[in-house]
């Protein structure tokens, strides 16, 4: 399991009280986690400072909104993982 | 402060953009109907009213930070204390200081003083939005205009 994936899960885990056992990367936040969206603001706040980057939350709910992507493209914690690695690479790019 | 419309700053004293503070006055009113009930005989500013006059002062930091492009919309505050009575006629200072902003949020730290001696405290957290009407971001302008907010300040933040 990836380090990302483990400090975001226990991000996850103290930030909304859930079991770090109940969180895998195939966890969708929304769906399987209840992740409401305030909640996800503390998460987003948290990984910020975690990795020094900024999850483009917006743009990703504008995406979603919109039809361009899927909530499991950005929400599935593995995907996010993946996503949160994307963005900690370009900025050291 | 108008207690019973929930202006609670009276007036911006200081924003820092470089610093992202901002502080400003928050008298408290000699009367107003809130301390008809908090309490009879004993009046005090309510806590939940100092929680949101940091939030007020955060949010005009907020404002500034982004050149009152998006409003910021309280939606909650960790560790908050209250360590002090507030009765009427005090005259208070509040505080705040970005400490996070993201995509659509941002947190502040904030406190009240009294005198220099800290009475209030508390981590607030805000989603930020875009104006959902002109209307609204030109009220927001007007109001900051009778709070004395240094627009000034904001062209070079």
């Amino acid at each position: 399991m990836s380090s990302t994936f483990d400090a975001v899960s226990k991000i996850i885990s103290e930030t909304c009280d859930i079991p770090l056992e109940k969180i895998t990367p195939e966890s969708h936040a929304i769906d399987d986690l209840g992740i409401d969206s305030l909640d996800f603001l503390d998460i987003a706040f948290a990984i910020d400072k975690a990795f020094g980057i900024k999850l483009p939350l917006e743009k990703w709910t504008q995406e979603v909104n919109e039809g361009k992507a899927k909530t499991e493209d950005y929400f599935v914690l593995g995907a996010l993982c993946g996503k949160i690695d994307e963005l900690v690479a370009a900025k050291s790019a | 402060m108008r207690l019973e419309t929930f202006q609670m700053i009276t007036r911006v004293i200081a924003f820092d953009a470089q610093a992202k503070t901002l502080s400003a006055a928050a008298d408290v009113p000699a009367e107003s109907p809130v301390f008809e009930g908090h309490f009879p005989g004993f009046p005090l500013l309510p806590g939940v009213l100092m929680i949101e006059a940091m939030a007020q002062t955060s949010g005009w930091l907020i404002l500034g930070m982004n050149g009152i492009t998006a409003m910021p919309f309280l939606v909650g505050a960790n560790n908050a204390k209250m360590r002090d009575f507030v009765p009427p006629s005090t005259p208070l200072e509040v505080h705040a200081t970005l400490i996070g902003d993201g995509s659509g949020y941002a947190v502040t730290k904030a406190h009240i003083t009294r005198d220099g001696k800290k009475i209030a405290e508390a981590e607030i957290r805000f989603a930020v939005k875009a104006f959902p009407d002109p209307k609204f971001a030109q009220m927001i302008r007007e109001w900051g205009g009778r709070l004395q907010f240094p627009f000034d300040q904001l062209e070079t933040a």
